[in-house]
Parts: C-alpha cells; sequence; structure tokens
C-alpha cells in the first residue's frame, strides 16, 4: 500500500502549500476557508466519478446477467470504457429545449439535482475520522456534529429540481412525473428519516464519524426493522424499480427527464448513479459498519467500505432486475400505512432498550446480544404481519362521474372541464 | 375551501413506449385517474383489404403474413382454409398436420410475447421479457428450419403446404416439447407468485362476461371472462377434432385472469403438439392444386382460433382469379373496442397494464 500512502502525503501536502500560499499573498481568513473547500470539492470529485463510471459499468453488465444478455462488452476490456464512451456521447449532443418551455426552469433544474446528490459525499467517513485524512487513510471530508441531519436536509432539495424539471418541461408526462415525484419522495421521507432514528439513538450521536466508531458489531443486527425501512425510503427516494414511479418508461416515457437530452440529461442520468452510490454509502456507514473491520488486518480499511457500498449496491440492482413497478396508490399506503407506523414502533422499543442497556445492563457494554434477537424477531413478525394486511388494502378503481355530457364532442379540442 | 380540479387531455402514442406499436389513446385525466379513453387507430393503414382485391389467391397468401406479424402462421392458416372451403379442395393429411403444428406453436410463441409484453408493461424492466424471448427465439428457429423466414413465413399453400418439413426439424420439435413444460413452470411460479404483480393485475380491469359477448370479443379476452368460447372446440376446423385439450377459462374477468389463460392455453398447446407429432402420417403435403385457382361463384366465412382470437376470412368470389371481396375479422380490433369501458376509472399504470393484457397487434388492427 506504499502508493496510496504516497497518494495521502500527496493531498496533504498539497494542501499545505496551498495554504501556506494563500496565507503568503494576505488574503482575508474568510476567504482562505473558502479556498481551502475548493480542494475539498476537487477530491469529492476526483473520488466518485470515477466510483460512479465503474459502478454504472457494474450496473449494467449484471443486470445483463439477470436478462440473459452479454451487456456491454465491446469497448475496452469486458466493456470497461462502455460509460467513458458514453460520457463523451452524451456531452456532445445537442441541448433541445421545448419550444413553450420555462427556460430558467428547464436550465437549473438538472444542476439542482446533480449537486446535492455530489454533496453528501462530503460527510461520509470512507476510511477513519475527517482528521484521518493524512494518517492511516483517507478519511471523511468533513466530520459534522449533524451529519446524518446534513445528509437528511442536502438529500431532500433534490425533490425541489424534480419538480422544476417536470414543471419548466412544459410536457404532460414530465408534470404527471414531477407530480408523483413530490407525493413519492415527501412521503417517504419520513419514514426514511424515522429510521435512522433508532441508531441515533444507539449511538448517541448524529456524527457519522461517532456512528461508525460505536459499531462494534454492525447496527445491521441490532436495528433490522431500520435497514429494511430505510433500504425501502431509499429505492423510492432514488426512483428505482420497484418504485420508479416517477421515471415509468412503460407509462410515462420516463417521466420528468423526457424533454431533457444532451449532458442536461446526461446530469439526470449521472445523477441517479451517484446518489444510489451515496445511499449504498450511507446504508453501509449507518447499518453496515462504515469502514470498521471486526478483526485486525493489514488491509486500507476503505477498501472494506468500498466492498460493503458494493454488497448494498448489488442488492439495489438485484431488486432493479427482479421486480415489477407499483402502481402509485399502493406506493403512498406502503409508506403511509407501512413503513411509517413501523418506524415509529422501532423508535420506541429501540428507546426503550437504550434505557435498560444503559441503566441496568452492566457487562454487556460491548454489544447487548439478547436484543438482537428480540430485534429480528419483532422485525420478522411486524413485516410478516403488516404485509399480510397490506396487500389486502388496495385502492384501485376510483367511481368516475359521466363527464363525458360536458364535452363528449370537445375531445379534440381543448376542454374546459366541468364544475362540480 | 373546495379544491377546483380541471380533468386535462393526455395522448398515450402514436409513439409510445407501451403502444405495442403506433396506436393512440386519447385519455381524459383526473389526476392520475381515467375519465375517459378513446382509442385512435390507423396509422398503420396499408390498404390490405382492397390490394387483396386484384391479386391471386395465392398472391394474397403474403399479405397475411403481415396482419398479425407475431403469429403469421395462423393468419396463413385461417386464409387458406377459408380458400379450399372456397374451391371445396381437400387437404392431404400431413399437411393438416402440420398446420396443426405450425399454428400451436405460433400461438406458444404468441403468448410467450403477450405475457413477456405484459410484465413488460407492469415495468419489469426486460428481465421476465427477455426470458420469454429464449423460448420465443426456439421456436423460430424452428420456423426458419422450415422456411428460411423468422417473421413473416408464407409457407402454407392452398391446398397443403409450400414444401415438406427439413429431417433435423421433427427431432428439434420434440426435444422443445419435452421441454417446454418445466420452462412454463418456472416462469409461472416467478410471476405468479409475485406479490407485486399480484396485487397489480388482481382485480384490475375486469372485463364482465356479458360486456365480453356483447362486444364480441373473442380469443384469451373472451375466455378471461369465463366464457368457454374455443373455435377449435366449438365449431372444429382442420383436424382438431382429434386431440385431446381442454379450454382453459378465467372466472373474474381481470388482468390476471387473462394472463393465467395464456399460460393455460401454452400448456394445452404443448399437449396438442405432442398428440400432432406422434400421429404425423407421411404421404403428401400439398394436394394437386392448379397454379391459378378460379374458384365457383359463392362467398365462404373461415375462421380459426388465433392465437389472438377469432380471425376470420370472408372471401366473396365471382369466378376469376382474384377474391371479389376479401374481408377480414381481426380479432385484436374488436378485442381492443371494450378497451374504454374496462380503463375507466382506473390509473395511468393500469391503463398501460389493461391494454397490454388485451394483446394486440397493429398490423392487424389496421390492416
Amino acid at each position: 500500500m506504499r502508493v496510496w500512502d504516497y497518494i495521502v502525503d500527496l493531498i496533504s501536502e498539497v494542501r499545505a502549500d496551498w495554504i501556506d500560499w494563500l496565507q503568503d499573498v494576505d488574503l482575508p481568513s474568510s476567504l482562505i476557508v473558502f479556498l481551502d473547500s475548493i480542494l475539498g470539492i476537487l477530491l469529492i470529485l476526483l473520488m466518485v466519478f470515477p466510483i460512479v463510471l465503474i459502478f454504472m459499468w457494474v450496473e449494467r453488465r449484471f443486470l445483463a446477467r439477470f436478462q440473459l444478455r452479454p451487456g456491454p462488452n465491446r469497448c475496452g476490456p469486458l466493456g470497461l470504457l462502455q460509460p467513458i464512451a458514453d460520457a463523451i456521447k452524451i456531452m456532445l449532443k445537442e441541448f433541445i429545449a421545448p419550444a413553450k418551455c420555462d427556460k430558467l426552469v428547464h436550465w437549473i433544474a438538472p444542476v439542482i439535482v446533480f449537486f446535492p446528490a455530489l454533496a453528501v459525499f462530503a460527510v461520509i467517513p470512507i476510511g477513519g475520522r475527517a482528521d484521518d485524512l493524512a494518517g492511516t487513510g483517507i478519511g471523511a471530508l468533513a466530520d459534522l456534529n449533524i451529519g446524518i441531519l446534513y445528509i437528511v436536509a442536502i438529500g431532500s432539495v433534490g425533490v425541489v429540481g424534480i419538480f422544476m424539471a417536470g414543471w419548466g418541461s412544459n410536457n404532460k408526462y414530465s408534470l404527471l412525473g414531477a407530480m408523483r415525484a413530490v407525493a413519492q419522495l415527501v412521503s417517504y421521507e419520513v419514514p426514511m428519516v424515522l429510521s435512522i432514528m433508532g441508531v441515533v439513538l444507539i449511538a448517541g450521536s448524529m456524527s457519522l464519524g461517532d456512528i461508525v466508531e460505536q459499531q462494534n458489531v454492525p447496527f445491521m443486527l441490532l436495528q433490522p426493522l431500520g435497514l429494511f425501512i430505510y433500504l425501502m425510503g431509499a429505492l423510492a427516494e432514488l426512483n428505482r424499480s420497484p418504485m420508479d414511479q416517477l421515471e415509468a418508461d412503460s407509462e410515462l416515457t420516463t417521466g420528468y427527464h423526457t424533454e431533457y437530452s444532451g449532458m442536461k440529461f446526461g446530469m439526470f442520468f449521472v445523477g441517479e448513479y451517484i446518489n444510489t452510490v451515496a445511499v449504498a454509502a450511507i446504508i453501509s456507514t449507518l447499518f453496515l459498519g462504515g469502514w470498521k473491520v471486526p478483526w485486525n488486518i493489514a488491509f486500507p480499511v476503505w477498501l472494506f467500505f468500498v466492498m460493503k457500498v458494493f454488497i448494498v449496491f448489488m442488492v439495489i440492482i438485484w431488486m432493479r432486475a427482479t421486480l415489477v413497478r407499483i402502481r402509485i396508490d399502493q406506493i403512498m399506503s406502503f409508506s403511509w400505512k407501512f413503513l411509517l407506523p413501523m418506524a415509529l414502533i422501532n423508535i420506541f422499543i429501540t428507546a426503550g432498550e437504550i434505557l435498560i442497556w444503559r441503566e441496568w445492563m452492566t457487562g454487556w457494554e460491548y454489544f447487548p446480544w439478547p436484543f438482537m434477537f428480540v430485534n429480528w424477531v419483532v422485525a420478522a413478525a411486524l413485516i410478516i404481519v403488516w404485509s399480510k394486511a397490506f396487500f389486502k388494502l388496495g385502492g384501485g378503481r376510483v367511481e368516475v362521474r359521466e363527464v363525458r355530457a360536458g364535452y363528449s364532442q370537445g375531445l379534440g379540442s381543448n376542454p374546459q372541464a366541468p364544475v362540480s | 375551501m373546495e379544491l377546483r380540479t380541471q380533468p386535462f387531455v393526455i395522448n398515450f402514442g402514436p409513439s409510445h413506449p407501451s403502444t405495442h406499436g403506433v396506436f393512440r389513446m386519447r385519455t381524459i385525466l383526473d389526476g392520475e385517474v381515467i375519465v375517459d379513453m378513446e382509442p385512435v387507430f390507423g396509422y398503420l393503414h396499408r390498404g390490405i383489404e382492397k390490394l387483396a382485391e386484384g391479386r391471386t389467391y395465392t398472391q394474397n397468401i403474403p399479405f397475411t403474413d403481415r396482419l398479425d406479424y407475431l403469429s403469421s402462421m395462423s393468419q396463413n392458416h385461417a386464409y387458406v382454409l377459408a380458400v379450399e372451403k372456397l374451391a371445396g379442395i381437400e387437404v392431404p393429411e400431413r399437411a393438416e398436420y402440420l398446420r396443426v403444428i405450425m399454428s400451436e406453436l405460433m400461438r406458444i410463441s404468441n403468448h410467450l410475447m403477450a405475457v413477456g409484453f405484459l410484465t413488460s408493461d407492469l415495468g419489469a424492466m426486460m428481465t421476465p421479457l427477455l426470458y420469454m424471448w429464449r423460448e420465443r427465439e426456439k421456436i423460430l428457429d424452428f420456423l426458419e428450419m422450415i422456411c428460411g423466414q423468422r417473421l413473416t413465413y408464407n409457407y402454407m399453400r392452398i391446398g397443403g403446404m409450400s414444401h415438406d418439413i427439413p429431417p433435423e426439424f421433427l427431432p428439434a420439435v420434440k426435444k422443445f416439447v419435452r421441454e417446454m413444460p418445466g420452462f412454463i413452470d418456472e416462469y409461472d411460479q416467478l410471476l405468479a407468485e409475485n406479490e407485486i404483480l399480484l396485487v397489480r393485475t388482481k382485480g384490475v380491469g375486469i372485463l364482465p362476461r356479458d360486456v365480453a359477448i356483447n362486444n364480441s370479443c373473442s380469443g384469451p379476452m373472451l375466455r378471461g371472462s369465463g366464457v368457454e368460447w374455443d373455435i377449435r372446440k366449438a365449431d372444429p376446423y382442420s383436424i382438431y377434432d382429434r386431440f385431446d385439450f381442454y379450454v382453459p377459462t378465467g372466472v373474474v374477468g381481470d388482468v390476471y385472469d387473462r394472463y393465467r389463460v395464456r399460460v393455460e392455453e401454452m400448456r394445452q398447446s404443448v399437449r396438442i403438439l405432442e398428440q400432432a407429432l406422434e400421429q404425423l402420417p407421411e404421404g403428401e403435403y400439398c394436394a394437386k392444386v392448379p397454379s391459378l385457382i378460379r374458384p365457383p361463384k359463392g362467398e365462404v366465412y373461415g375462421h380459426i382460433e388465433a392465437p389472438k382470437g377469432e380471425l376470420g376470412f370472408y372471401l366473396v368470389s365471382d369466378g376469376s382469379i382474384a377474391p371479389y371481396r376479401f374481408r377480414i375479422r381481426p380479432p385484436s380490433l374488436i378485442n381492443i373496442t371494450v378497451l374504454n369501458e374496462i380503463s375507466r376509472g382506473w390509473k395511468i399504470g393500469d391503463l398501460i397494464v389493461i391494454f397490454g393484457s388485451v394483446d394486440i397487434c397493429l398490423g392487424e388492427v389496421d390492416r
């Protein structure tokens, strides 16, 4: 791992020189902090883009294997250069905007979707705390004490971009996709945040670095229900199958980005991948133990983290390849009637356990094993019972009023709707 | 405060990923709910019925390939059956068996496509569809073996077939028939026991029995609604009275029932294939027929149970070498006439699924 150490040293040296130089030219200190963070932004870009390109290739290859086809295999060895070829192609494409679109909104929307996805990576601890950057491995770029709050807040900015894209396109498919997006993403935010609360309760901190250091054993074992709810919510947030209602290419012809082309479409597309990798990274940090390895091994810890991210990513691909789409009303009832009550129950149970653990259980500081069994049994029982009930809830057909009388002749023209 | 909502018109199509061709559904939506729906078609109109009046009876066979291009062989079968009825031509035993084999292979292929596209419309990322294609590919290989074509076969002739089957055809089909029930079971387990698929299809797009009959629906559409009507049983043509099979029917008439009927029909087709391959006699593959057929004056209606429903050809002869009138009864067109009634009140996602479950082919709808 000489090379790796060398790179880490190089980065920290460059950073030190950069700050020295800034101080030499006598800039105000606030500006120095700002310029210093540019290095961080560059680091995120340098780190995230190769990862995203590789994961894009991984997804396409594995999806192809699920579907009995070879997948991309022409560009480079095993088709590894395919994402790069696609990126070059998409950058050379023309930007086409619909004639009557809202130009400003149409242009800004992809940016608003793209950069929050990138910003999540700032707080994710890859190989240690933030100050480890020059030490054992690459750590987090920023170790905020409210890291989780930051992730939740930044993650929900994307909805605005999606709605802007749908609205600004002046296209009915896009608008329908955008309306679905707002309904779905806002609903799933609630159970997602509540499911993280279990982890926060156990760790007693909102800093991602603290959470990872608390995990002597991955929190997945203590929070099976939390992991399940977070994964479901994340699938809905990422608009991946089986919850890709926002795109729904067989219904809405890819929904909110129907009218986008060129790199503007590319930003939505890459943004979705970055989001997926980010969610996989968050899940591995919160539930799978982050960079921590249960045994001592002479191996860079960040590689373990990447492996965990990869496993979560594979699960997401697997679901995408297997399941059919859920209808929009079923998705909404899944969130409000299924995930939300379970998340609340999870918080109550976890809080009770924390109380018992902290107050009365001496000698169990390392890991409260009995609670693991309790939580798994509770999670299994809740999921089984609720799923039986859920699939009976239905939704389904709506009794339609006879509006035909109002404009039975006017199907072609723009009908003035009858006011009820 | 009362929210004032306004229904709006949205066009699904003519080029939309799940209209299975160039078809337009002009829908009035109230949010996600379908208030009204008007199917618009004719984008693929080629005037086959008129063109056919200027060509001889044999020259018309390639036209029939281009009706329902997903089951060309069945279209050939219906047409040659009608002409033979009109001209009073006897078909040799072997040719009849070959026709049954081809038609049933075509039915399996068509239903694989129908079920595959239904799952694709449900949003399953192409995976089930590509698995269905693996089996369909085998059937296309057989048909390529016998006539060199993979889509428009033009294999049947008036009085028999254009040529005999090659020697490698029978062992290959026998192997396929042995393997196919296993594949059908496998896919059925993967799909029919998936909770999401059940919740998306059960009770969705119910076509009541009387509505189905009143709109003269046919094929899996009609049988899904619980009407046991199959022309192979009701008015046995060719040699279908010699085979042992039953007509699967649904109970409720929803999307799921139509899907079940298609899967069961594939199983029955495999059974028919098994028996036909066993009984296949040696002999002539085509009757001695003059190259220019001049049927006597008169009219005839020949119909078969095509994969999509009752396919009929109504021919009027004035004694010349070309038909005076050439009229097709397209099952797809008649089946989608109920689309408005069964999709009103459902959501956009359901409209796509209901439309997919009707299983139409635009080549046949527009002719």
